[in-house]
């Protein structure tokens, strides 16, 4: 059976915007070295935020918008999975919609905590809508906005879950 | 894992899978668990920017990969720009719910619901 490599996602939309007459998407490269913490204790003592980019809401929420959309959504981690959402406007839904764990992996989390492999899920996840064009909004804006609410959460790590 | 690389993140894990399955296949909870091991895992990683591939595989063949994001050549009736059709969504900017029930039942005060001030 035929092996590939990854998809190069990066390449494949440049071609796509040429072939459509657009200039080409302007993606971000970091070149910094990342922001590296070393865990201070054990993964399996660490408390952990989810955060994720599929768009994902509660319902009772407002859903979000596929027009550089950068709110973000406050999840508990005690919520019901049925009342758990998927909107997005760059990847297929259907799988997402029968099971939320495919994009945000709050149950599989659960498991991983009730198992001892993770000691604790913070008071909240987080959502995002993926796909915003403006990477200053997300950097200047969005990511500050997030970081704080993690401080506050007083979580040790945090997983981010794009789509 | 183009785009993991060009985000630079501070550790990674990567999973070859289709887009919209980041975290598993649909279902396959004991799947979801092996990849969410896999992924704590790594937090113990010790290297700035350590991208760890996942061994899991979405089908037997990667077949799956060859019409991702691929242009296709339109039809003759398009009118598309350059010959080719635009199969993207639509770029609504109002909100886009999953079902009409979830639209009678949002909050529009929804104190969950954070929407962020642009000062530039």
């Amino acid at each position: 059976m035929s092996r590939q490599a990854p998809i190069d996602y990066i390449e494949r939309t440049r071609d796509q915007y040429a072939a459509l007459g657009y200039p080409p998407y302007a993606w971000v490269h970091r070149e910094d070295p990342p922001a590296h913490v070393p865990l201070s204790q054990p993964i399996q003592d660490s408390k952990l935020a989810l955060i994720a980019s599929g768009g994902i809401y509660r319902r009772g929420q407002i859903a979000f918008h596929f027009k550089d959309d950068f709110s973000y959504r406050e999840i508990s981690t005690d919520t019901p999975m049925n009342e758990l959402r998927a909107t997005h406007f760059a990847y297929d839904l259907r799988d997402a919609r029968e099971d939320i764990n495919v994009v945000f992996p709050l149950e599989t989390l659960r498991r991983a905590v009730a198992e001892g492999q993770l000691g604790a899920l913070g008071p909240r996840a987080y959502t995002f809508m993926g796909g915003i064009y403006s990477a200053r909004k997300v950097e200047d804006i969005l990511a500050p906005a997030l970081a704080d609410r993690l401080v506050r959460d007083e979580v040790d790590v945090a997983l981010l879950v794009p789509a | 894992m183009s785009i993991i690389q060009a985000v630079n993140p501070p550790r990674a894990v990567f999973l070859d899978f289709p887009l919209g399955h980041t975290a598993g296949r649909r279902d396959e909870t004991a799947e979801q668990d092996d990849i969410m091991r896999d992924t704590l895992a790594a937090f113990a990683s010790g290297r700035p920017g350590q991208v760890t591939s996942l061994p899991y595989r979405w089908a037997a063949s990667d077949d799956w990969k060859d019409a991702v994001m691929r242009p296709k050549p339109a039809g003759e009736q398009s009118s598309e720009k350059a010959g080719h059709e635009d199969d993207r969504v639509a770029r609504f900017d109002t909100p886009q719910y999953q079902t009409g029930a979830d639209a009678d039942a949002a909050d529009s005060t929804c104190p969950t619901c954070i929407f962020l001030n642009d000062t530039k």
